[in-house]
């Protein structure tokens, strides 16, 4: 490990001001100290922000809830208004890395997380995202865990996050606070895909403090779920997923979301099978059907073809088991 | 005032396994010295913080099992590593380095974590719990989950015990005990090389029930 030096800061100014000399923000550690330790990461000046009043979870006037950037992945999957609202953001959680890392981890370092891409975690191994222009060791590679949505010739790994991708099917916003104040982008364009420059991962600027998660107000009841398929049942990132929330009124689907997770370099957005649920009447020939769709674009590599049939099944199968909750299917 | 037992007045830098991975030192034909700190030579590194003058070490009083203790640090250090290394608490096992395993897991003011990823310089004014700290008593009197351990016959080789057992501890004050499935899932976080699982789970439900 690179050596470093160390503040802890207990107020916003404090941090912005550490952040804009280059120091980097500590969070729960639970994936800086891990990189640093791999040389992956060599920060010269960590800033602890555990001390900064981001912790909390608040309900917004629409109907919405904003996730504080240092509540841990364990408070947020248990605090009842997220229970209540969300299911599928508990769910996402729940089925996050431990129980052990999720007391320590935040919600703001779980969706700057870096991918677990093993060539990325090697510093031996060609890596476009660790070092620009060196090559992609994946593309050749061992590349089943990869992505088979949103590559690039740079690169394919996916975003390893299952909460962003409850986040992102619910068309989650994502607070920041910079030197230039405060601003809200979209976390569909806060996570970027990897294009030409698979270095850059996130749309923070530099010295740029993720402060919240907002989940805008959806329709009630909005009826949501979270399924993560995966070598091992637990402690194991995805090899898919897929986060579903729909809305019915008299037996019609007026609201739905869909995204997956495991099979694209960002949580990946499903808009052709949200489109085919819409207006219909919840039937198991309907779920099958959109479910068709789940895999469009895909571009798959040597050897994770298997992705395309498996994400299919993974929403099909989701859209059922949160469809019947939310109406049930003749 | 904390008492600082001898094994901690080891000097500065005398984690080399930490100054970079295994890995790295293998892939690399040299190795370079820049200001007493030993860098691959592949490794392009930033500016040091030495040149900049910020200190890469600190002073941490916290609380180990109950009682005071004060270090000088390498800001490097984990947790773990201060347990096992300066403080002689050896309990605390490591596997990963990585929070890949749950071998090193320990309470930080009452909560489970990985020792491991946890910077040893956050802790200032911390309560951290380890194995050694469960049955101060001796063997007699065992914590209720490690008699349990003993009763259902839940370890073999027994490395990964410590963690379990610090885990299973925070397994039943979080609630997470209501079925043997539910027992599973939440004690994931540690890996037994020895397969022992089914009778983890069964010490776990023994201890719930009567703690
Ligand atoms: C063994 C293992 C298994 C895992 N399994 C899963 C899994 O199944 N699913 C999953 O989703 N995740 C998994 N994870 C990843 C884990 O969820 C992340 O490591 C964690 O969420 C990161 O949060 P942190 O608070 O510890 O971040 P840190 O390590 O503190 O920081 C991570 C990054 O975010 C930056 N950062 C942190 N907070 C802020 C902020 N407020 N503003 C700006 N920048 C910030 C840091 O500078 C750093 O770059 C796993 C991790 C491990 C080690
Ligand atoms: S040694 Fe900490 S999790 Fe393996
Ligand atoms: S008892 Fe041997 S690793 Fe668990």
């Amino acid at each position: 490990m690179h050596p470093f030096s160390y503040t802890k800061v207990s107020d916003l100014a404090g941090a912005l001001a550490a952040g804009r000399r280059g120091g980097r923000y500590l969070a729960g550690g639970t994936m800086l100290v891990d990189l640093m330790r791999e040389s992956v990461e060599r920060p010269s000046v960590l800033v602890d922000i555990s001390a900064l009043p981001l912790g909390e979870i608040t309900a917004t006037a629409g109907g919405g809830l904003r996730i504080g950037a240092l509540v841990r992945m364990a408070e947020a999957a248990a605090h009842p208004s997220v229970r209540a609202a969300f299911p599928v953001i508990s769910q996402a959680l729940e089925s996050s890395a431990s129980a052990q890392l999720r007391n320590m981890a935040t919600i703001g370092g779980n969706i700057m997380q870096r991918t677990r891409c093993p060539y990325f975690r090697d510093v031996t191994a060609a890596c476009n995202k660790r070092e620009p222009g060196a090559g992609c060791a994946a593309l050749g590679g061992f590349n089943r865990a990869h992505a088979i949505l949103g590559a690039s010739e740079h690169c394919a790994a996916t975003h390893p996050s299952d909460v962003a991708v409850a986040f992102a099917a619910l068309e989650a916003n994502v607070h920041l606070l910079g030197p230039d104040g405060e601003r809200s982008v979209a976390l569909a364009d806060f996570l970027l895909p990897p294009g030409g420059t698979p270095q850059r991962e996130q749309a923070a600027r530099p010295g740029e403090l993720i402060t919240a998660v907002e989940i805008p107000a959806h329709p009630r009841p909005l009826r949501s779920g979270y399924l993560k398929v995966r070598d091992r049942q637990s402690y194991e990132f995805a090899l898919t997923s897929a986060a579903v929330a729909l809305h019915l009124r008299d037996g019609v689907i007026h609201q739905a979301k869909v995204a997956a997770g495991g099979v694209g370099t960002v949580p990946w957005k499903l808009p052709a099978v949200e489109r085919l649920l819409i207006g219909e009447r919840p039937s198991q020939a309907l779920w099958a059907e959109a479910a068709e769709r789940a895999a469009d674009g895909a571009r798959p590599l040597e050897h994770n073809r298997f992705k395309i049939e498996l994400l299919k099944r993974t929403v099909e199968r989701q859209l059922r088991v949160v469809g019947d909750l939310a109406g049930g299917t003749a | 005032m904390a008492s600082e037992p001898p094994g901690s007045r080891v000097p500065l830098g005398a984690e080399p396994a930490s100054l970079f991975s295994r890995r790295t030192f293998i892939a690399t034909a040299t190795a370079v010295t820049v200001g007493g700190v030993a860098v691959a030579s592949d490794v392009v590194p930033e500016p040091s913080p030495q040149a900049t003058g910020a200190p890469v070490s600190g002073r941490v009083s916290l609380v180990v099992n109950g009682e005071g203790r004060t270090a000088t640090i390498d800001n490097r250090t984990s947790l773990l590593d201060l347990l096992r290394e300066r403080f002689g608490l050896t309990g605390t096992k490591k596997g990963c380095d990585a929070g890949a395993c749950g071998a090193c897991t320990v309470l930080v003011d009452g909560r489970r974590v990985n020792a491991c990823l946890t910077l040893a310089v956050r802790l200032e004014g911390a309560e951290v719990t380890t194995i050694e700290g469960l049955a101060p008593g001796g063997d007699d009197e065992l914590h209720p989950l490690q008699q349990a351990f003993i009763e259902q016959d839940a370890f073999q080789c027994g490395y990964c015990t410590p963690g379990q057992i610090m885990s299973g501890i925070g397994c039943i004050q979080e609630g997470h005990t209501r079925s043997p499935g539910e027992i599973r899932e939440w004690m994931s976080g540690n890996i037994c090389r020895c397969g022992c699982y089914v009778n983890i789970v069964k010490a776990v439900e023994q201890a719930a029930g009567t703690t």
